[in-house]
């Protein structure tokens, strides 16, 4: 079962993706923020990140920061989710070494396609 | 009673100090010097000389009100100085003008001869004058050491005095080989001088006052008795007013144009804004001085009467009196600075005159021309240490063989009417432009005879004759018809000569056609407001000039390295390429002025004509030259003003388009917040949607939270849409504000109740403080109510469970005041003032999640600043207090 851990601080966003990523089979963890998520990172090695990027304490950028540091998780694939559009901040979190960019609102469907690709 | 050889000694002492300041001020040159408006407030008081010191006391005594128009005279000139001599300070600046004979000269086409004859003037007006203070020295110095005067100089101390002070003039006053440069050191001790001996006669009047006497009534009291006190202290009838008032005329113009104030006032002015100190300054240390002249002479003619003693000299008697040795020896040296600031600046004044005008223009140039720089320079500086030694030299053999037996007063007098002889030349330059040379000199001459002939040949020549007899006399008694009874001696003479100087200087003036030299100069003295800047170009000249031979003149004065810096400045400041051959107008002037400082004007001017071809110019010619070179002046201050006026507008667009920047990067950020607030709600309902239209088997409690979702997702949409609208609104002044009477506490508790059970949830206390001696109010109830809300709100988010958020109502200066805090944590400092600012968080926080829309504060900031109030917010403790400011209707 793949592992995936989902942070955003929108409670009514993270129920939908729960929702559809458990029904898809997978292991799903919650985080409300970076520092949650980086809680898990010491306990687990998942197959899928999905960072929002406007959070409180910890922002999804310095997330990723600190994942990139990890080799452990060389293989984890960070996927950004984020209601920010502009090319600026996309262009960064490609830069930064994030594997996708999906920008809010997204289709589930299409989203969990694209994950599913990845792996491939 | 102090033998010589002590006194000596004290004199040895006190030039020493002298010495010593005039070689600190020089050596450090700090600003506390050069800046100094009182310095040069101070040397101007070089106009009190033995003459004021001892002289007036003495006419105080004897021909009473007569002592005050040598102090009216000046005090009533010198608020004119403002307008007067800031503007022949500004002429000097630009023409390098350093001595009298060349301001008044150059004013009537440079003329050689001109300033010749003003140098002359001045010599036979001032040396009597100077000898007039080597008088008050020696017999000063006799009397404190109570020794009878010696008939041979060798063995008399006050000659060794003076030789003295020629040696300290002759050595600083020629530090510097241009004449127009800042004599600081001699500056400071002159201005030390004026000091003490304000204060010295200050500890005398004192003495004279409270130890002599009881206090100034007692003096008056006691000398009314006097059968003449009365008749000497008013004014006798018109015939007195009218010859005081001629005094006055008298001291004014001398205040003007003694050279020795000429000097100290124009050449060692540093700042034109001293000037506005002097005006005060200079007139208050007259004021000052005068008040203990009578207290002085009426106490000295109490003490003394009976006594066959100088009344001149009450000011040293009266403490010997009293066998007070050191207020004795005080006054002296008192009268010594007198004496020693008079005799220097005057010895220093001259000698550059006789240098400048006399001896180089009529002897040297043509020596000068073929000598090196070094050699010319000591040259110069040697005619003027040695000119400046034969004066004071010269003074001391006037002294010795003319005026032993005249009183100080009427020497100092006729020094004054000869020099007043200038009058009229010195003002036409300044304030007339069709005054010409030949006006001018016949002019001076004329009354220059008749002060001779009125004036200085009685006065001296009774030093020898008790009577004029014969010849002389039948000459004098032919011109009795012009005597005017009213007017005493000195005042007649004064008023015929200035009648008769000033109606031939204006008759000649305007019926003989000026020159065009003298014409051009008139426009840049009268016009020197328009000229400062660039007074080189209204100097008209035409014909034929090399830079190559003009070079080389200044060269031999000025050095190579002086010369070739003094060309690139001027080739940079008009923009001239260095490789021109030919000079123009300009250089000529521009070299000039180089030399004038050291030569003189006149001498520069032959010399530089020595090495041009001028063209005559007819002073048609000229005059149309100077009407077109003021258009292009003004012209010119057009252009300038325009490129002002435009440098200004581009500056405004500059401002205007960087504003226009920040504005769009700010409506780029709103936006951007916009969407971002929009697509979080956005996000949230249509994955519920996705959902729910996608999967069938959805659990049916599962299925009814994403309608919920949907429906408060909504909501939040449209609210987040409403507050951007209001927003919008509130800036635009588009809602109108319904302001009534309202009770402050209601509307608080209106506000508060619908969120009581949120409280309630986060187990906050809330409490309030009412200060409030009334409840009555004027604001708009509805909006006061979304206010407290948000502000409320606002906490709440930020407040942890179990928090505390306290209001607190009071009246301050009517105003009141509402602050709320909460103990939520602080803000950063930096953000206190933006977090008024609409979704403020976009420009600081954009990456960390905001609590809130960001809406909430920008709103209510609207709202208080639409009834006139204000809102901050400030970190306080262990929170964050809201501090709402609403003045009472």
């Amino acid at each position: 079962m793949k592992k995936i851990i989902i942070a955003d601080d929108e409670h009514k966003i993270l129920m939908s993706l729960e929702y559809s990523f458990k029904k898809n089979g997978y292991d799903v963890y919650i985080a409300r923020d970076g520092t949650e998520v980086l809680e898990f990172l010491k306990a687990m090695i998942p197959d899928v990140i999905l960072l929002d990027i406007m959070m409180p304490n910890l922002d999804g950028y310095s997330t990723l920061d600190i994942i990139k540091q990890d080799k452990k998780l060389k293989d984890t694939k960070v996927i950004f989710l984020s209601a920010k559009n502009n090319p600026r901040d996309i262009e960064k979190g490609l830069e930064m070494g994030a594997d996708a960019f999906v920008t809010k609102p997204y289709s589930i469907k299409k989203l969990m396609q694209q994950i599913e690709e990845m792996f491939e | 009673m102090m033998s010589s050889f002590a006194l000596f000694i004290v004199v040895l002492i006190y030039l020493a100090l002298l010495f010593l300041v005039a070689h600190l001020a020089e050596k450090k040159k700090s600003k506390v010097w050069i800046n100094n408006p009182y310095i040069y407030a101070l040397s101007l008081a070089v106009y009190c000389t033995a003459w004021t010191y001892y002289g007036s006391i003495g006419v105080a005594a004897t021909s009473g009100l007569n002592y005050l128009p040598i102090y009216i005279g000046p005090i009533m000139v010198i608020p004119a100085w403002i307008y007067i001599n800031t503007r022949i300070v500004r002429i000097s600046r630009v023409n390098k003008i350093s001595s009298l004979a060349d301001f008044i000269s150059l004013r009537y086409g440079n003329s050689r001869s001109f300033s010749a004859i003003i140098t002359i003037v001045c010599l036979l007006a001032i040396v009597p004058y100077i000898g007039l203070q080597i008088k008050a020295i020696s017999e000063t110095f006799h009397l404190v050491t109570k020794t009878a005067m010696s008939q041979n100089i060798l063995t008399d101390n006050a000659t060794f005095v003076v030789i003295l002070i020629a040696l300290f003039s002759s050595y600083y006053g020629t530090k510097y080989v241009d004449a127009s440069e800042k004599r600081l050191g001699i500056i400071s001790a002159i201005a030390l001088e004026s000091f003490l001996k304000l204060f010295f006669i200050i500890i005398l009047g004192l003495f004279v006052i409270y130890y002599a006497f009881d206090g100034f009534s007692d003096i008056y009291e006691k000398a009314s008795k006097f059968e003449d006190f009365k008749q000497k202290n008013i004014f006798n009838g018109i015939e007195g007013a009218m010859n005081w008032m001629v005094l006055c005329l008298i001291s004014g113009t001398a205040i003007c144009i003694l050279p020795r104030q000429f000097h100290t006032a124009i050449i060692e002015n540093r700042q034109e804004k001293h000037i506005k100190t002097a005006i005060w300054f200079f007139p208050l240390y007259l004021l000052i001085f005068t008040i203990f002249i009578f207290p002085i002479a009426w106490g000295g003619r109490l003490i003394f009467a009976g006594q066959n003693v100088n009344p001149e000299f009450y000011s040293i008697l009266i403490p010997q009196h009293f066998d007070n040795t050191l207020i004795t020896v005080l006054v002296f040296l008192g009268g010594l600075s007198s004496c020693i600031s008079m005799i220097i600046i005057s010895a220093i004044t001259l000698s550059i005159m006789l240098s400048n005008n006399l001896i180089i223009p009529y002897g040297l140039l043509g020596k000068f021309k073929s000598e090196n720089e070094i050699q010319n320079t000591r040259n110069i500086t040697n005619i003027r240490k040695f000119s400046i030694f034969a004066l004071i030299i010269m003074a001391f053999g006037f002294y010795k063989y003319f005026i032993l037996k005249t009183s100080l007063d009427s020497v100092g007098l006729i020094s004054f009417v000869v020099i007043g002889q200038l009058a009229p030349a010195f003002f036409g330059a300044l304030f007339w432009r069709r005054g010409t040379y030949k006006g001018a000199v016949i002019g001076l001459l004329a009354g220059l005879a008749i002060c001779y002939f009125g004036l200085i040949i009685p006065q001296y020549y009774f030093s020898y004759n008790q009577e004029l007899k014969g010849a002389l006399r039948e000459i004098y008694n032919a011109f009795d018809f012009f005597s005017i009874s009213f007017l005493s001696k000195i005042p007649q003479i004064f008023f015929w000569s200035m009648l008769v100087n000033t109606a031939l200087f204006a008759m000649i003036s305007v019926s003989v056609k000026g020159n065009y030299r003298e014409r051009n100069f008139a426009e840049l003295y009268v016009d020197i407001d328009k000229y400062i800047q660039n007074h080189e170009n209204a100097f008209i000249w035409r014909g034929t000039a090399y830079v190559s031979d003009i070079k080389n003149i200044l060269e031999r004065f000025l050095g190579k390295n002086k010369t070739e810096q003094a060309l690139r400045i001027f080739n940079l400041k008009y923009n001239i390429d260095s490789q021109t051959e030919t000079a123009d107008s300009r250089f000529i002037k521009f070299s000039e002025n180089l030399l004038a400082g050291r030569i003189g004007t006149a001498s520069a001017k032959i010399l530089i004509e020595g090495v041009t071809k001028e063209d005559k110019i007819s002073l048609k010619e000229v005059l149309n030259i100077l009407e077109e070179s003021k258009e292009n002046i003004t012209l010119n201050k057009k252009l300038t003003e325009k490129s002002e006026e435009l440098k200004q507008l581009s500056d405004d667009l500059k401002n205007a388009n960087e504003s226009l920047i920040i504005k769009d990067r700010q409506k780029d950020d709103f936006l951007d917040s916009v969407a971002h607030e929009l697509r979080t709600p956005i996000t949230a309902i249509r994955s519920a949607g996705e959902i729910l239209a996608d999967d069938d088997d959805i659990p049916l409690d599962i299925k009814r939270e994403f309608l919920n979702n949907i429906i408060t997702e909504s909501d939040r949409l449209s609210e987040i849409i409403n507050d951007i609208l209001y927003l919008d609104k509130l800036e635009h002044g588009e809602i109108t504000l319904n302001i009534k009477q309202n009770n402050i506490i209601e509307t608080y508790k209106k506000a508060l109740n619908p969120l009581m059970h949120l409280i309630q949830q986060k187990d906050i206390h809330i409490s309030e403080v009412n200060l409030l001696n009334q409840f009555l109010y004027e604001y708009d109830e509805a909006r006061m109510i979304q206010l407290f809300q948000n502000i409320l709100g606002n906490a709440l988010k930020f407040t942890d469970d179990q928090g505390t958020i306290q209001t607190k109502l009071s009246e301050k200066e009517n105003q009141l005041i509402i602050t709320i805090f909460n103990t939520g944590k602080h803000i950063p400092e930096e953000d206190l003032e933006m977090i008024f600012d609409k979704f403020y968080q976009s420009k600081n926080q954009n990456i960390l999640k905001p609590t809130g829309s960001g809406l909430g504060l920008a709103i209510s900031k609207k709202i208080v600043q639409a009834q006139g109030g204000t809102i901050r917010a400030e970190n306080s403790g262990l929170g964050v207090t809201f501090t709402i400011t609403l003045s009472k209707k």
